[in-house]
């Protein structure tokens, strides 16, 4: 495991600006689903705490899920040398089934299985592969 | 059940100063490692995880090695694994919505012998009664099956769909000594199942974690049960009044504030009473019994893995011997010593 210390907020929100959402042909930054000011980094004990809160663009989004899905997956791959932990939320009152699709995307067990599901994995790597030019 | 004769247990008193020291590490899994349970005579471990294998440990020459690989049989994470109680048989849990009971009676290694289908989706967890004669499985479907074996035990009947919780279901496990059932869930609830003439009815719903209940564990006399939660706390409940599986279950103790993040695997030792807990934060946690009935908290090994720890689980045999497994793809095995280095056993 590498050293943690060496990531901003800036760092996180740069990995992760650029993934494509599910519907649109935007990135998660060009529809400010997601925004740096509601990223925060942490350290504690040489473990980089990343709690990203994202905002969908109605409040009825029905691929909230997959949104933090990609995230999720996006942070875990880039990330995978550093110790971290990563917890995503929806923000209050910004989406009708907010608490239940914040508790389904950071249950690490159905996260698991969801990306091992072909569909699902393909369409969160076309996401999060998803060049902008 | 578990005891250990005379010359085996031990007792920790929560006075003394423990730690937790490191025996060896296990590699091998190629990708996180979901489960670890020792053989009813503590001699074999089994492993699983998202690399779709099985792995079973021995000793040889004083250290564990790999003795088998179990392959081919799923074609998603392998969630769990658990032994029979006479030892001989092993059911895995997968993702691919199957379990397989894989038998060694015949040649000495675990070969293939059933597929249970029937789940609509994710295999979480499976166990056997304490006679052997059922088996319990549970979904993400919402719901616990439970399965009766036949006479010779080559094959195996559902007998019953319990669909009482909300939410999938996280861990099923049976009752030491009495055929009464209990599953933990997503819906924060545990619920406990009881045989009411033929049929598996819901006895009692424990309500009070706030999030999702992961993993629970009897103690040796099955007068307790205790629940870990991803709302950071562990809570152990009663049963009130004489033993019967009718019996009314309380909670007794709730125990917050000393695990930052989701705690993930409780183990309550049958021979020292200890409770080990595997944590989100990497770190494991060793509690020993007070004097008034209560948790203390006697051993915080930080960074006992890189990453979660996903499972803990206590020798049945061996005083003292945990095995652990953590999505940094290993399994460690831990000695509980006393602080001075000497070994409690």
């Amino acid at each position: 495991m590498c050293a943690s210390n060496d990531f901003s907020a800036c760092d996180i929100y740069d990995l992760i600006r650029d993934i494509k959402d599910p519907e649109f042909s935007q990135t998660l930054e060009e529809l400010k689903v997601l925004r740096e000011d509601l990223i925060q980094v942490s350290v504690y004990s040489d473990v980089l705490d990343i709690r990203i809160t994202f905002v969908p663009t109605v409040p009825h989004c029905h691929l909230a899920t997959l949104i933090g899905l990609c995230i999720r997956a996006k942070l875990e791959r880039d990330l995978e040398h550093f110790t971290h932990k990563l917890y995503i939320s929806i923000a209050e009152d910004s989406h009708t089934s907010a608490i239940e699709v914040t508790k389904q995307i950071n249950d690490k067990e159905r996260v698991a299985a969801a990306l091992e599901n072909p569909h699902l994995h393909a369409t969160v790597q076309e996401c999060i592969d998803f060049v902008n030019d | 059940m578990a005891t250990a004769s005379a010359g085996e247990s031990i007792q920790f008193s929560s006075t003394q100063t423990l730690k937790l020291q490191h025996e060896q590490t296990l590699l091998g899994h190629e990708d996180r490692v979901w489960c670890v349970v020792w053989s009813p005579k503590g001699n074999i471990l089994a492993s699983c995880g998202a690399d779709k294998t099985v792995r079973i440990w021995a000793k040889e020459d004083g250290k564990m090695v790999c003795r088998n690989v179990l392959s081919g049989e799923h074609n998603r994470t392998i969630r769990s694994v658990s032994f029979s109680p006479c030892g001989n048989l092993l059911i895995s849990c997968s993702f691919d919505g199957t379990c397989c009971i894989w038998d060694r009676s015949k040649s000495g290694e675990f070969e293939s012998m059933i597929t249970l289908e029937g789940h609509e989706n994710e295999v979480k967890w499976a166990r056997w009664s304490a006679c052997g004669e059922y088996l319990a499985t549970c979904s993400r479907d919402k719901s616990v099956w439970v399965w009766e074996a036949s006479e010779d035990g080559s094959e195996y009947e559902c007998s019953g769909i319990l669909t009482h919780h909300s939410q999938d279901v996280k861990q099923v496990l049976w009752h030491p000594s009495m055929e009464l059932l209990v599953s933990a869930s997503y819906d924060n609830k545990i619920n406990l199942y009881c045989q009411d003439d033929d049929d598996w009815t819901l006895h009692q719903s424990l309500t009070g974690h706030d999030n999702t209940v992961w993993a629970i564990s009897f103690n040796a006399t099955g007068r307790r049960l205790i629940s870990c939660s991803a709302d950071q706390s562990l809570k152990v409940w009663e049963l009130d009044g004489p033993m019967k599986k009718t019996g009314v279950w309380k909670c007794m103790l709730t125990v917050s504030g000393d695990h930052p993040r989701v705690i993930y695997s409780v183990d309550w030792c049958k021979n020292s009473g200890m409770v080990a807990t595997g944590c989100e934060d990497d770190v494991i946690r060793v509690y020993t019994l007070d004097d008034t009935d209560g948790l203390s908290l006697s051993v915080v090994h930080a960074q006992a893995h890189e990453k979660d720890v996903n499972c803990v689980s206590w020798n049945p045999k061996q005083a003292g011997v945990l095995a652990s497994c953590s999505d940094d793809r290993t399994i460690r095995l831990w000695q509980v010593v006393a602080a001075t280095e000497t070994k409690l056993i």
